[in-house]
This record gives C-alpha cells, structure tokens and sequence, in this order.
C-alpha cells in the first residue's frame, strides 16, 4: 500500500524548485513523445525553447513573445489573487470574451469618430465587461452559495454563443458583404492598440501586464487586503476570527480577476486579434490557469511563466510547421508541462510512505 | 529598443530586396498550408489535406510542401503566416474564413510571396488571390434528393453561421427539393459552430424528433450521420466535405467533397512559371472542386435523375437558381429563366420563398 503523508514542514527551497523540475522532466518525457513520433527530440525542444529567442528569425519573434505572453500575464495576476483566497474563478476566459466584446462595442458604436478619448473609454468598457461577467458567479456564490467552479465555466460556453452573435449579427462589419466579423481596428486608428514601437511585439497590454504584476504584488506584500487574502487561503478559520469578511473578498478577488481578463480581451481585440470573430478567443483564459501556478501565484513569478508558456506556443508552432509535428504532439507538450508540475508539488508537500500488511 | 526596431526593418527589408524579379520562373517553390482543423478532422481540413497530398504526388520534389493544423484564427495566424513567409514560402493557401484580415496584413508585408484565401472577399495587395467552390451546386443534388426521398414532407438543415455561403446552401437545397415535392418543409437548426459533434448530433436529433426524414449539415464532423445512423434506417443524410464513406450505403447517399487538388496545382504551377496573378476563382462541379461522391442506397430513378443534375450543372446547361424565384417576403428575386447573378450569391442575406422562420441576426 502506498500512502500520501503531509510533510510537517515543506521545503522553502522546493517551492521555488519544483517549477524548474517540472519544465526538466517535460523536456525529457516530451522528447520522447517526439522520438517516438520519428523526430529528433534534440531538434525539436531546440526549435521550442531556443531558436524563438537566439534563432534566425528571432527579431521576429522575440517580439511575438510579449504578444502572447502580455494577456496570459494579465489573466493569471488576477486569478492567482483568487486561487491565493481560495476562490476558484475558472471562467477567465468567458470574461476576457466579455471585455473584449463590450469594449469593441463601445469603439464601434462611434465609429468612425477620431478623438484621443475614444480608446481609455473602451479600456474602461473593456474592464468593466470582463467585471460584469465574473460578478455573476461572485453574488451568486455570496448569496446563493453557488459553486463557483461550476458557475464561471459554464458562463464561458455563454459568453461564447454572444460573441458568435456579436460577430455575424450586432457587430457585424456594415461593409463586409454579409460575411461574419466586425470592422478590423487596425484601420480605426482611435479605437486601435498597435505596437508601441514597431517590430517589438510591445502593446498597451504588455505595457498592463507589467505594472499589474508590480502593483499586485505590492498589494500582497504591504496591503492589508493581500494579508487577508492569504490568511482566507491558508487558515480559512483564523481569517473568520481576523474580521475578514468572506463576501468581500469573494466579490474582491472574483471582481479584479474579471477585470483583468477583460482588460486583456480588449486589448487583444483592438490589437493583435484586429476585429471581433467568431472564433476570436484562443483559449487564453483557460491557460492562464496553468500559467498562475507555474508561477507559483506570485506576481513576479507569472510574469516569468507567462513568458515560458508563450515560448511553449511559438517555439511549438515552429516545431509544427518546420518538422511536420501534430499540433496534437504539441498540445500534449504543454499539458506536461501542468501535469509534471502538480506532481512535482505533491512529493514537495506530501512524502510517500510504504505500508506492508497494515490497513 | 531602437537597434531592435531597425533590425526588423532589415531583415524584413532583406526579404523584400530578394524576391526583387517578383514573376521570374522558379526551379523549386515551397507551396505552405494554414489549416483551422487537425488533417483527421473527417471534413474540412481533411479535405484540404487530401486536395494537398494529391498535389504533392502530381509535383514530386519539384515542390515543397508544409502545413501546419489547428492554427487558431486571428492573431495567431498572423504569426504563423509571418513565420512561413520568413521561411521562405513561396505561396501560402489560408484554408479558413477567419484568416481573411490576418491573410491580408502579412500580404502587405511580403510583397512577393503569393497568398491565397479561401472563401473570403479581400484582396487589398495585388499578391493576395481569393478562391471559393460553389458548393450550393452539390446542394441543389442534395435538395432533388431530399425532395424524392423524404416521406414525411419534412427535411432538414443543419446550419453554421448565418452567412451568405451557408444562406446559399439552405435557399440551393430547398429550391431544389420544392422543385420535385411542392409539399416539401424545410426546418433549419442553427448550430453556430463549423465544428462541434456534441452540437452537431444535437441539431440532428432535434431535427429527427420533428419527423424529418432527410438532413443536410453545413457542419464539418460525421455526428449528424452517426446520429442518423441510430434512428433505424427511417432517415437518410450526406456526406459533408469528405465522402465519409464509412456511412455508405446509408443513411449517407452521397456526398459533397471538396477537392482543391485542381485548383492547387494550377496556382502552384503558376507561381513555377512566374504567371500568378491575383485572382477571384469559384469554380465548381465542371472544374471538379465539388465532387459528388458515389450514390448509394437510392432507387434507380432518383439515382438516374441526380446524376442528370449533376452532369446538367457540370455541362452548364442547369444553374441550381433559375427563376422564376421569389423571396421570403413575396418580392420577385429571378424572372422566368434568369439564373442568380454571382454577386447576389456571394451577399445573400435572405431566404428564398416557402422557407418559413427568419435568419439569425
């Protein structure tokens, strides 16, 4: 029999390991797959870990580096306060969709007007969509004790079915021909979130991504807020008797988060995405999850995972199109990634112990 | 940061600069693929694939050819179409709707590779060609088919997005099921997904618990057929995008498949002898982009008389919209022997008359 036992007391040292084990054995378990799919492992962890930043085409990519990691960045800030809490938003992805359609709503609706106040108030639009979104789990967990698990994923497959909408009828482009799909931002220059400086992949949501981490991580390191809502997820009890109030932290942590992903949705929509699609999210909100814990829900830390998932996804895309991989090989790849994680974490905090002939 | 910036402008330049003589002849090309599904998705992308192999056994190693499955539409196709432009494509075929705008910015930026978009509309730099099949030509077969087969009067629809293409679709099969059964009913469901078997099974079953008998998907996977399949041999359907074979003889009585093959290896071979142009191509049943698969499990007259469609849409003598046509409202659309412009097609945004329920807005 083998059994799982608390260690009394869990390394320091490991907390901060395990992630670094984590990427070492999927590199390892990864090649295999590979090798085992006829390629050179050697070959292809180099396409995926080395060449988006040292290889030929580098000066491109490095730049698509920060686009893909900008908004996974954004999204795991605000769910690692909650996942800190125990609040388990699970629905980012329904609220990034949400930001980003009512923030284009609101950009559309005074098309083609060019002042310098249309954009702020679509980031306000946008924030305050992916807010919305995530409040309906947060009350309905505050008054009716919903599982918000449940609630926030559902409100995904939602938020998805308006934005199909939002595409091929609402925000449908008046001069498409019928066709799905909003007017591209790209060529509403007051509405629109280019690059800051050309070739860098650097947008406004970068830009956001960064003073977030920085300024959530002040929040848990010197606020009383982000006292609270560690101690909410380490001795649930003792935070009663500390005189935090559980619904506040609930609509706290589930309000920031919706925000944040919302604030990414808008600036995905008004940048790299261009337009409003029906096939728009790209599953950001879902990854994000994976990037909160490898980052060991510490602000500083998702920034650094942030920018290693996104290697994952273009050195992986390199791999797919210049070695012929399965974008399924690809996938697993990154899924690895979360699964050696968790595991490595179990052995950190729990030891294994061998029973022989006890109950 | 600035160092970096002129880097970029470099090496973008650089691209620019070498394929100055943009139409000289080529001895070898690297011909790349964008595919929004995995190569086994059963439909679409399969399709696409296959259209891709055939090519590739016509070139042998004159042409090089790479693909890349499941790129999501929007930003990250800008990536990948960048990332196979810098790795030296030479004509890049986007096989999706959704990578129209995506298409058209790295266009801009590569002057000379040549890009080719499925089913859109844009051709904002003269390296972007568009090319589209008319699959409401397999869809009028398939309403004929409808129209003799069905018992109970009632046929089925199950639809993606409201956009014209599928519009088309649905106004193809019922004008040609109504032809032959005056009784005739069409229901739609509404899937709002290219490609969703839950969704897709779902649409079938609702359709089947309404008494349908006969159900056409503008959906990409198998489910609909699966889901016919169980309801004991009383309803039948079609292939979509592939032959889906594996339901013959029925409930699949035959097929729309899509083959590019043809119209690949022409734009690829035109990129070999510098004579590519950008170009708006819909070709259909003649030039063998819409494949009719094999009929099966019909009576031989309804057998008989879908072949004469399809060799009458082939010979040109039958377009699938021929007045005289109404619209929904009653409005006159086609006068007695007019056959549908292109142009209405391509923007349709109504149904045809006898369809009762409204389009999605």
């Amino acid at each position: 029999m083998l059994r799982l036992e608390k260690r009394p007391n869990p390394s320091q040292f490991w907390q901060y390991g395990t992630p670094v084990v984590a990427v070492l054995l999927t590199m390892i378990v990864g090649g295999i797959l590979f090798a085992m799919l006829g390629k050179d492992p050697f070959a292809v962890i180099r396409t995926i870990f080395w060449d988006p930043i040292f290889g030929e085409f580098a000066f491109y990519l490095r730049g698509q580096l920060l686009v893909k990691a900008g908004p996974l960045i954004l999204i795991a800030i605000g769910l690692a306060l909650g996942f800190r809490a125990g609040i388990w938003n699970i629905g980012a992805e329904g609220q990034y969709i949400m930001g980003a359609v009512i923030g284009a709503s609101v950009g559309l609706a005074v098309y083609p007007t060019e002042t310098r106040l249309i954009y702020p108030v679509m980031v306000i639009a946008g924030a305050l969509g992916g807010w919305l979104w995530a409040m309906i789990p947060a009350i309905l967990k505050t008054r009716f004790n919903t599982n918000e698990i449940l609630v926030s994923l559902m409100l995904v497959y939602v938020a998805e079915t308006i934005l199909a909408k939002a595409a091929t009828g609402f925000l449908r482009n008046p001069d498409g021909a019928g066709f799905p799909g909003s007017r591209n931002f790209s060529s509403y220059k007051a509405a629109s979130n280019p690059e800051l400086i050309a070739g860098s992949g650097l947008h406004w949501g970068g830009v956001a991504a960064l003073v977030t981490a920085v300024l959530v991580y002040i929040l848990l390191q010197r606020h009383i807020l982000g006292f609270q809502i560690k101690l909410a997820g380490q001795a649930p009890r003792a935070a009663r008797f500390h005189g935090v109030n559980p619904t506040r932290l609930v609509v706290f942590c589930m309000g920031l988060s919706g925000a944040l992903a919302g604030l990414a949705g808008l600036f995905e929509v008004t940048g790299p995405a261009g337009q409003i699609s029906i096939d728009f999210n790209s599953g950001y909100g879902f990854t994000a999850i994976i990037v909160a814990f490898l980052g060991r829900l510490n602000p500083i830390g998702i920034v650094f995972a942030g920018l290693l998932m996104a290697l994952t996804y273009v050195g992986g895309e390199m791999a797919a199109t210049n070695m012929g991989l399965p974008s399924a090989a690809i996938q697993v790849f990154q899924g690895m990634l979360l699964f050696f994680l968790l595991g490595v974490d179990v052995l950190s905090n729990y030891r294994i112990r061998m029973f022989t002939g006890g109950k | 940061m600035k160092r970096r910036h002129l880097l970029a402008s470099a090496a973008l330049g650089l691209g620019l600069a070498f394929g100055g003589a943009a139409n000289a002849q080529m001895d070898s090309v690297k011909a790349c693929f964008v595919y929004v599904g995995t190569i086994g998705d059963g439909g679409w992308t399969q399709a696409h694939h296959a259209s891709v192999t055939k090519a590739q056994e016509h070139f042998g190693d004159k042409v090089q050819f790479q693909w890349q499955e499941s790129v999501p539409e929007g930003a990250d196709s800008e990536r990948v179409l960048t990332q196979m432009a810098l790795g030296g494509c030479n004509i890049i075929f986007t096989t999706s709707f959704g990578y129209m705008d995506p298409t058209n910015a790295v266009a801009a930026k590569f002057p000379n590779v040549k890009f080719e978009h499925a089913t859109g509309f844009k051709r904002e730099h003269p390296n972007v060609g568009i090319y589209n099949a008319r699959f409401y030509e397999g869809r009028a077969i398939e309403g004929l088919i409808a129209g003799r087969m069905t018992k109970s009067n009632k046929i089925g629809y199950i639809a993606s997005f409201p956009i014209p293409e599928v519009i088309m679709g649905i106004n193809s099969y019922f004008h040609n099921a109504k032809k032959v059964n005056p009784d005739v009913e069409l229901s739609v469901v509404w899937a709002f997904t290219w490609l969703d078997p839950a969704k897709e099974a779902d649409a079938a079953k609702a359709l089947l618990d309404q008494g349908v008998d006969v159900i056409a998907a503008h959906t990409d996977s198998t489910a609909p057929l699966a889901e016919i399949a169980k309801s004991g041999g009383n309803a039948i359907g079609f292939g979509q995008a592939s032959d889906m074979e594996d339901y013959k003889p029925t409930p699949r009585v035959t097929s729309i498949i899509d083959d590019w093959s043809p119209y690949y290896i022409r734009q690829i071979q035109a990129v070999m002898d510098g004579t590519w142009v950008s170009e708006d191509t819909w070709d259909g049943i003649k030039d063998g982009t819409v494949g009719i698969g094999e009929f099966t499990g019909l009576p031989d007259e309804v057998k008989a008389e879908a072949e004469g469609m399809r060799d009458a849409i082939a010979a040109g003598t039958y377009h699938p919209f021929t007045g005289p046509i109404n619209k929904q409202d009653g409005s006159a659309w086609l006068a007695e022997g007019q056959t549908a412009p292109d142009g209405d097609l391509l923007g349709m945004g109504f149904y045809v008359e006898g369809i009762t329920g409204d389009i999605p807005k």
